[in-house]
């Protein structure tokens, strides 16, 4: 077969990429040749478009082991010989076509990120965002996606703690499914990614190959359109039970002494993974491909390299120790082969039969090598003028503003997300302490010390659409916030930037913004950002999803009895809202649905103002002044309080500040707010110690709800509206689409 | 006494068990390993564990392929000599697949995975066995459940010889220790959580009482269902 630039145009590579390739080899490229190429330079593995940015984030420094991109995952020093990997991870294109196997391989794909550095993972998070519920389309997504999540989370045996979820038209065609991992490892027991030692055996472990998943990367790098549907092959299929069988055969396996380097195969299979380990340890490979377990016969060299089969990884072995590290995975039964050796000319050279198939320099393929960096055009919006001109002096406050809050309560967004964490195993492992006392953040335990994690996924794509800088810092610092308020000390960032096509410049526009905004909130709270993953081309003919870059944050308590929870505790106790209360109703839920505004500004937000609050916030804390406390976000201060109730069927007798809109002291989502309890004794020491800007604004009551001197019903009532709305949306429109069928 | 856990391929409750068996009661503790047929170091006055999980993926069945692992002919073995045997959720379904218990887990009623805290309450003479604490409804155990199959059923027949032989251990209950529909998580028949064999010394119940035996985790209800029913000599009859 004759190669040309048609060849390499079908396989998603550029007429310059190609010159480029041919130039790198000295010669045309075959056929195997160019798909490693087209996979290893797609988006998702080579990061061409937005590696440039990415570098000017803070990427190394304070608790940091290894610097970000360096590994699988990042790493983070905790003390007494421990430390944390956590990472996130986008698995939104598969999610689109095939919601139940692509969430579900996400979460798969996730969890190997972190085992194949040696940590066990404890704790796992998702953030999800789908179109409006009352649409068929979501709910078949959302039911697909949580089943799952569900299906590979629970089998595999590691919690789901915590996550979010967002309904937004703009997500209708291109639901976000994130995957966070977080995990534990011992200092000397971990693994690096990489290849060394001529002569040292190439050993592949796990399930045995198939044509699964061919492409995946290269499909993830393109925008959904009518024609995805015929990439359904691109879908990897899991199977959550050969992986908790390969997460305890590597970590026993690691043990032995004898693995030199192990990467997991995700996307781009056997070829990122030889690539990129060969490439970090300056070494080559030689691979024997029909010594590779294959669960199909006659696969092709290509397909060989590109299949994303899951649960599989590859290791790099002492020479002479084969046998020990075989008879582990025999020991789980699970298929293990040598299927190659280091060399020492940095070649990649794939052998079928004796027949040498494809040679590439390993460099040439890999980020930070050989793969090409683009530096994108990017433009203003236009839209971002149209949201200048709104003006709130236009919104009347409506007079019944306790049927504004049951309208606000019940929003998709904002209700309780019980329909969906209870089909999530959140208690396996006996670590989650946030079942029976919830705080902002989910907090762990870490078994054998008297520490904690404090772990969190935040992003509100509105406020980032609005201002794409601005509203990232938000990102970071409602991650932060979350953390603080559970007593946590933050410690780094992992991201998930899920953007639309980067060619667009106006997409760019919001991305280059964006990493801004989300670099100087990190240097500000001194949270690195350790690792994460970009997902471009969210994006189909009707345009991009908002701009959304979700941060997966993790802070660490010192001591567990550090932690602060978001329950209001006791009858009687004061409530006070720190931070200051600007007249602010920007990007709020209540203007986006009550009045219909989708355009408005980002909400009130001072960097300054916010780092403040959290610094005082964490000294009230540690010095037990205040019984509870919970961050204002979406539904504003409403729904804090109701939220803050719920636990002990407690209400809340309030008085919103004199000078503000009443909605805007309500249902406002201006930032840096926190609503604290304080206990009567404790009143005094409150009010000297506070050095941000509060104000008192009730007291907690024995059920009574009741907001500027009016009854609002109980907190049992707002209670049920909560949790159940979420179930009366799906079961409605569930009886309207049988009925609809009659 | 000793206690032995069984790690099967797919168990993910095992460390949950060990842990709160070594740390939060106190107990000595081993794993045993699925593959191994020699449980020689133990005796009648010991308990062998069945814990949660995903024993082999739960492919075919819950539970159907674990009772064929080598270690279960000792188990069953074992249990005959008059020696304890207890499962939790998947181990629940293996001692059911295996015979050691009658009756059976279907899937959930409502088609869905669940986990959540729930309320169980002891049942006829057992309950005189939980020494209960002050201030608590008698006898209403907070434990979380977290399964996708555990419906208990059992034909008519068998169901009266559970009732007869006062073999049903718990019932899903609420908080006040009422038995209602909506405080039974998967539709067991007669809100059944728990039961045991004639002879009391097998047990399996759905709910994880190993996810509630630590101040940290703020549940320890779980401690005082493992202690009395694992480290009681004889259950009451």
């Amino acid at each position: 077969m004759e190669i040309t630039v048609k060849t390499a145009e079908q396989l998603r590579l550029t007429k310059e990429e190609f010159e480029l390739i041919k130039e790198k080899l000295g010669r045309t490229p075959n056929f195997n040749e160019l798909c490693a190429f087209s996979a290893m330079w797609s988006e998702h593995c080579s990061y061409k478009n937005s590696i440039k940015w990415l570098k000017t984030l803070p990427r190394d420094g304070g608790r940091m082991l290894v610097a970000a991109g360096e590994e699988n995952a990042g790493l983070m020093d905790i003390g007494d010989g421990l430390g944390v990997v956590f990472k996130i991870e986008s698995h939104n294109h598969p999610s689109a076509l095939e919601p139940f196997q692509g969430a579900a391989t996400g979460v798969g794909g996730i969890h190997r990120d972190i085992f194949t550095m040696g940590a066990r993972p404890i704790a796992a998070l998702n953030s999800l965002r789908f179109g409006k519920l009352n649409e068929a389309k979501t709910q078949h997504l959302l039911a697909g996606v949580v089943h799952g999540i569900g299906h590979y989370g629970n089998c595999f045996g590691v919690p789901t703690v915590g996550g979010e979820i967002y309904f937004d038209p703009c997500y209708h065609t291109n639901p976000l499914v994130n995957a966070m991992s977080v995990g534990i490892v011992k200092a000397g027991e971990t693994v690096s990614a990489t290849a060394e030692g001529t002569g040292n055996p190439v050993i592949f472990v796990g399930s045995a190959t198939g044509k699964d998943g061919i492409g995946g990367a290269s499909f993830a790098s393109a925008d959904i359109t009518s024609e995805s549907v015929q990439e359904l092959p691109a879908v990897q299929v899991g199977d959550p039970f050969q992986e908790k069988k390969l997460l305890e055969a590597c970590l026993e396996v690691i043990q032995t002494g004898a693995v030199v380097g192990m990467q997991d195969m995700g996307a781009a299979g056997i070829i990122c993974s030889t690539a990129e380990m060969s490439a970090k340890g300056g070494v080559g490979m030689r691979i024997d491909l029909e010594k590779v377990p294959t669960r199909q016969k006659d696969m092709k060299v290509w397909e060989l390299l590109l299949s994303e089969s899951q649960e599989r990884m590859l290791l790099v072995a002492q020479k002479g120790r084969e046998a020990e590290v075989i008879a582990v995975f025999e020991k789980w039964d699970l298929p293990a082969a040598v299927i190659g050796e280091v060399t020492d000319d940095g070649l990649l050279d794939f052998y079928m039969h004796g027949q040498l198939e494809a040679s590439v320099p390993a460099e040439e393929l890999v980020l930070g090598g050989g793969a090409p960096q683009y530096d994108r055009e990017y433009k203003e919006p236009a839209y971002l003028q149209a949201l200048n001109a709104f003006d709130s002096g236009t919104i009347a406050v409506p007079a019944d503003l306790k049927a504004v809050a049951e309208q606000i309560i019940t929003l998709p967004s904002i209700a309780s997300k019980r329909w969906i964490y209870n089909q999530y195993d959140s208690m396996v492992g006996t670590v989650n302490t946030s079942t029976n006392a919830p705080s902002d953040a989910a907090v762990v335990t870490i078994k054998g010390t008297k520490k904690g994690l404090g772990v969190t996924t935040d992003c509100n794509s509105r406020y980032v659409y609005a201002d794409p800088c601005r509203g990232a810092m938000i990102a970071v610092s409602e991650a932060a916030r979350n953390l603080v308020c559970s007593g946590a000390l933050p410690l780094g960032v992992t991201n998930c930037l899920n953007f639309g096509n980067p060619y667009d410049p106006e997409v760019y526009y919001q991305f280059v913004n964006a990493i801004k905004g989300m670099g100087d909130a990190c240097r500000k709270f001194d949270t690195p950002v350790t690792g994460g993953n970009v997902s471009f081309y969210n994006q189909n003919p009707d345009g991009p999803v908002n701009p959304t870059p979700t941060i997966g944050m993790v802070g660490l308590l010192e001591d567990i009895d550090q932690k602060m929870t978001l329950d209001f505790k006791q009858e009687g106790d004061a409530i006070y809202l720190l931070g200051k209360q600007p007249d602010d109703l920007g990007s709020s839920e209540y203007l986006y649905h009550v009045h219909g505004v989708t355009h408005s500004p980002a909400p009130y937000f001072e960097l300054e103002e916010e780092f403040a609050l959290q610094q005082a916030l964490a000294k009230l804390i540690s010095n037990k002044t205040i019984s509870a406390a919970h961050d204002v976000s979406e539904g504003g201060l409403f729904v804090t309080l109701a939220e803050s109730g719920f636990n002990r069927d407690l209400g809340f007798n309030v008085q919103t500040h004199a000078a503000l809109r009443k909605d805007a002291a309500l249902f406002g989502e201006a930032q840096s707010r926190v609503v604290v309890t304080v206990a009567a004794e404790k009143a005094a020491a409150f009010e000297q110690e506070t050095d941000v800007p509060f104000e008192k604004i009730g007291t907690v009551t024995s059920g009574a709800v009741v907001v500027n001197g009016e009854d609002w019903g109980g907190i049992g009532y707002w209670k049920d509206q909560y949790d159940t709305a979420i179930e009366v949306y799906l079961a409605k429109e569930s009886a309207a689409e049988a009925m609809g069928g009659l | 006494m000793k206690f032995g856990v069984v790690v099967f391929p797919g168990s993910n409750c095992d460390r949950d068990m060990l842990d709160a068996l070594q740390y939060d009661l106190n107990q000595e503790v081993v794993p045993l390993w699925h593959k191994s047929e020699d449980i020689s170091a133990f005796t009648t006055e010991d308990c062998i564990v069945l814990p949660g999980g995903f024993s082999y993926g739960d492919y075919l069945r819950c539970g159907a392929i674990a009772r064929f692992s080598p270690i279960m002919k000792q188990v069953i073995a074992f249990a005959n000599d008059g020696g304890k045997v207890y499962g939790v959720c998947n181990g629940f379904q293996i001692l059911c697949e295996s015979g050691l218990l009658p009756g059976a887990l279907l899937r959930n009623e409502r088609q869905q995975y669940i986990c959540k805290n729930i309320f169980i309450k002891a049942e006829g003479s057992y309950k005189e066995q939980l020494k209960e604490d002050a201030g608590r409804f008698q006898g209403v155990y907070k434990i979380p459940v977290a399964h996708g199959e555990g419906r208990f059923y059992a034909d008519p027949a068998t169901l009266e010889a559970l009732k007869a032989n006062g073999q049903i251990l718990f019932r899903y209950c609420d908080a006040t220790g009422k038995e209602t529909p909506e405080s039974n998580p998967n539709g067991a028949i007669d809100n059944i959580a728990g039961i045991s064999n004639a002879q009391r010394n097998v047990f399996g119940m759905m709910p994880h009482p190993e996810r509630a035996c630590s101040a940290v985790l703020g549940n320890e209800d779980g401690k005082k269902i493992l202690t009395s029913l694992l480290m009681a000599r004889q259950l009451v009859s």
